[in-house]
C-alpha cells in the first residue's frame, strides 16, 4: 500500500518537474535546481516562480479535487460510472459562471458565482432525490442525470443569447483551463484537508460500497456518513470548478483506472486517486500549452481525448 | 452466550393489520427457522430484529437491552445478518468482500492484520470459495455470492447470526455444508435464526421454528411441535404428503387438488 503511493508521489513530481522544464523557453534540469535555490537568471526565475509553479500546482490541485470526488461519488452511489459531472453539479456551476461573464463581472465574482452553483446544483439534486424520504443510490443517480440534463438545456439558452464577443472566455471556461486559477493555494489547502478527513472513513467506504443496508449490519452510521461523502465531493467539485473552469473524464477515468491497477480498498485508492489525478492534469495542461504553441489549448480537450481511449482499452482489457 | 427477545414485537409491513404480537426467546444453541408464504413478512421480521428496520410497535431486546438504545458498532459485534438481496456490482474481489466482516472489531485508524485476513481465508475456505479470493464478485454464479456472503458472516464471528434463506442458488451439497455449519455453531452456543422456503431444511436442523402467516398472524415452538402437515398446509394453503426419511419427516407437495 504504502509503496504504491510512493511510487505514484514519485510520478507526480516528475510530471511537476517536466511541466516546469517544458513551455516556450525551456529550461534545463540544472538550470531549474538553480532556480529552485533561488539562483539563476531573472527570466527563469519569473518564469518558474511567477508563471509555470502556481499553474502547476493548481493543475494538481484541481486533477486531485475531481479525482477525489469522483471516488467518493462512485461509492455513494456504487456505480463506477458516477462523477461530479453526471450529477449535474459542474452543470450548476457553469451557469453560475456563466451568468456573472455575462454580467461582465470580474474574476473573483465568476469564481465565487461557480462555487455558489455547484452547492445549489448539490441542494437541488439532494433535495429532490430525498422527496418523501426514500433516498436510494439509484434514484439519487437519476436526479443527477435529469438535472444535469437540465443545466445543459440552461447553458445552451445562454450562449444562444450572448453577443458573439463575449462567447470565446465563455466556451473556454465551459471546456475548462487551468490559466484561469488565479491562485493554487485554496484548491491544495482543500486537497489535503479532505485527504485528512476522509482517511480515518476510507473503511467505512468499502463497507458501504456494499450496499447501505450492509453496511449498516456491519455497525456502519450509514446516513451520517453519505451526507459527509455527497457534501465533500460536492465541496471538492466545486472547488475545483471555481479554480479552472469545467474539466470533465478526470473524476470519472482516474478511480476506475486506479482500481483496475491497486485494487478496491479506498484506503489506498483514496490518496492514490489525489496523487494519479494531479499528475494526469499538470501533464494534460503542459501538453495544452505546448501542443501548438504559442497558441493553447483548454486542457478539458487534452483530458477529454487522452481519458477517453485510455478508458475504452483499460476496460476491454479488464477482467 | 447471546439472547435475542422481542416483547410485544409487531413488525411494519405495510398495509397489513397489525397481528399476532411476537414474544419470542431466542437462545443461545438454538436454530430458529421462520417459515411462512411470500410476503408474509418472513425479511421483515428479520431485519427488525437486526435493528435496521422500526418495529411498529414493541421491542427487541439484546441481551435484554433495547436494539434501540444501543450503538450500531456494537449491535454489530454480537450480531450479524447474511441478506438476500445484495449489492454485488460494484468492483470488490471475494477477499476483499469477506474482509468487511471484520470491520465492527477495528477502530477507525487500525486496519486488518494477518490474524484478520487469515480469519477471511478460513471462512472462504469453509465455504469452499477461497479459490476464488481474487476474482471479482461481480463475475461469479449466484451460488457461489451466496457462500461469499455467508463467509462474510462467519469471518464477522458474531453470537447471533440471522440469515435470510442462507440455502439460496445453493447446489445440494452446499446446503447441507451450510446447514452443518449453522448446526455446528448452534453446538458452540451461537444462536441461529433465519428465513427458509424449505420445509424438509428445516425439519431436519432447526430446533425451533416460528410460522409466520400473511395476515400477520404467527405461533412458534419446538420444531418437532410445530411442523404438523395440518398447520403447514394451512401456512401455504399447499396439501401436502409426508413421509418419514433418515429419522427426520419430508413433506411433498401434493399436485393435483
Amino acid at each position: 500500500m504504502i509503496r504504491s503511493l510512493l511510487v505514484l508521489s514519485l510520478i507526480a513530481l516528475l510530471a511537476m518537474v517536466l511541466a516546469l522544464a517544458i513551455g516556450s523557453v525551456t529550461i534545463s534540469p540544472s538550470e531549474l535546481w538553480a532556480v529552485l535555490q533561488n539562483q539563476g537568471s531573472v527570466l527563469h526565475q519569473t518564469l518558474v516562480w511567477d508563471l509555470r509553479l502556481p499553474r502547476t500546482l493548481a493543475a494538481f490541485a484541481t486533477g486531485g479535487l475531481l479525482a477525489v470526488a469522483g471516488a467518493l461519488m462512485q461509492v455513494l452511489l456504487r456505480n463506477p460510472l458516477a462523477d461530479p459531472y453526471v450529477l449535474g453539479l459542474s452543470g450548476g456551476a457553469a451557469v453560475g459562471a456563466l451568468l456573472a461573464m455575462l454580467a461582465g463581472m470580474g474574476a473573483l465574482i465568476i469564481s465565487g458565482s461557480a462555487f455558489t452553483g455547484a452547492m445549489l446544483a448539490t441542494l437541488l439534486v439532494f433535495g429532490l432525490a430525498h422527496g418523501t424520504g426514500s433516498w436510494t443510490a439509484s434514484r439519487l443517480l437519476l436526479t443527477g442525470v435529469v438535472v444535469a440534463a437540465g443545466w445543459g438545456a440552461v447553458i445552451t439558452l445562454m450562449l444562444a443569447l450572448t453577443p458573439s464577443y463575449k462567447l470565446p472566455g465563455m466556451l473556454y471556461w465551459l471546456m475548462g483551463d487551468v490559466s484561469y486559477a488565479r491562485t493554487p493555494w485554496p484548491a491544495l489547502v482543500v486537497l489535503a484537508l479532505a485527504v485528512v478527513v476522509i482517511m480515518p472513513l476510507a473503511r467505512n467506504l468499502n463497507v458501504l460500497a456494499r450496499g447501505s443496508m450492509q453496511a449498516a449490519a456491519l455497525g456502519v452510521s450509514v446516513r451520517p456518513l453519505e451526507w459527509t461523502i455527497y457534501l465533500l465531493a460536492s465541496l471538492l467539485t466545486a472547488t475545483a470548478v471555481t479554480t479552472a473552469g469545467s474539466i470533465g473524464f478526470v473524476g470519472l477515468i482516474v478511480p476506475h483506472m486506479l482500481r483496475l491497477v491497486l485494487g478496491n480498498d479506498q484506503r489506498i485508492i483514496l490518496p492514490a486517486s489525489a496523487l494519479a489525478g494531479g499528475t494526469l492534469l499538470v501533464l494534460a495542461d503542459t501538453l495544452a500549452r505546448t501542443v501548438i504553441a504559442p497558441e493553447q489549448l483548454p486542457v478539458g480537450v487534452i483530458t477529454a481525448l487522452l481519458g477517453v481511449p485510455t478508458f475504452l482499452y483499460l476496460l476491454h482489457r479488464s477482467r | 452466550m447471546s439472547t435475542l427477545h422481542t416483547r410485544d414485537l409487531i413488525i411494519n409491513v405495510p398495509n397489513r393489520a397489525d397481528g399476532f404480537p411476537l414474544n419470542i426467546s431466542i437462545e443461545s444453541g438454538q436454530v430458529w427457522g421462520v417459515l411462512g408464504p411470500n410476503g408474509a413478512g418472513k425479511t421483515t421480521l428479520l431485519h427488525t430484529l437486526a435493528g435496521l428496520l422500526p418495529a411498529r410497535s414493541g421491542q427487541v431486546l439484546l441481551n435484554h437491552t433495547p436494539l434501540t438504545d444501543l450503538k450500531r458498532r456494537d449491535i454489530a459485534r454480537q450480531l450479524g445478518l447474511v441478506f438476500q438481496e445484495r449489492q454485488d456490482s460494484f468492483p470488490a474481489t471475494v477477499l476483499e468482500t469477506a474482509m468487511i466482516g471484520r470491520h465492527p472489531w477495528l477502530s477507525p485508524w487500525q486496519s486488518e492484520q494477518a490474524a484478520d485476513v487469515q480469519r477471511a481465508q478460513h471462512a472462504l475456505a469453509a465455504m469452499d470459495v477461497d479459490h476464488l479470493s481474487e476474482r471479482l464478485l461481480s463475475t461469479l454464479s449466484g451460488g457461489e455470492r451466496q457462500r461469499v456472503a455467508i463467509a462474510t458472516l462467519i469471518t464477522q464471528n458474531p453470537e447471533i447470526w440471522l440469515l435470510d434463506e442462507p440455502t439460496n442458488h445453493l447446489d445440494l451439497h452446499h446446503q447441507v455444508k451450510v446447514m452443518r455449519l449453522l448446526k455446528n455453531q448452534a453446538a458452540l452456543n451461537k444462536t441461529v435464526f433465519m428465513c427458509l422456503h424449505d420445509l424438509n431444511l428445516a425439519a431436519r436442523w432447526c430446533s425451533h421454528v416460528l410460522l409466520l402467516y400473511t395476515n400477520g398472524d404467527a405461533c412458534w415452538g419446538p420444531a418437532n411441535v410445530m411442523l404438523k402437515p395440518c398447520a403447514l398446509e394451512q401456512l401455504y394453503k399447499q396439501k401436502l404428503i409426508t413421509v418419514e426419511v433418515d429419522g427426520a419427516p419430508v413433506f411433498v407437495p401434493v399436485c393435483c387438488d
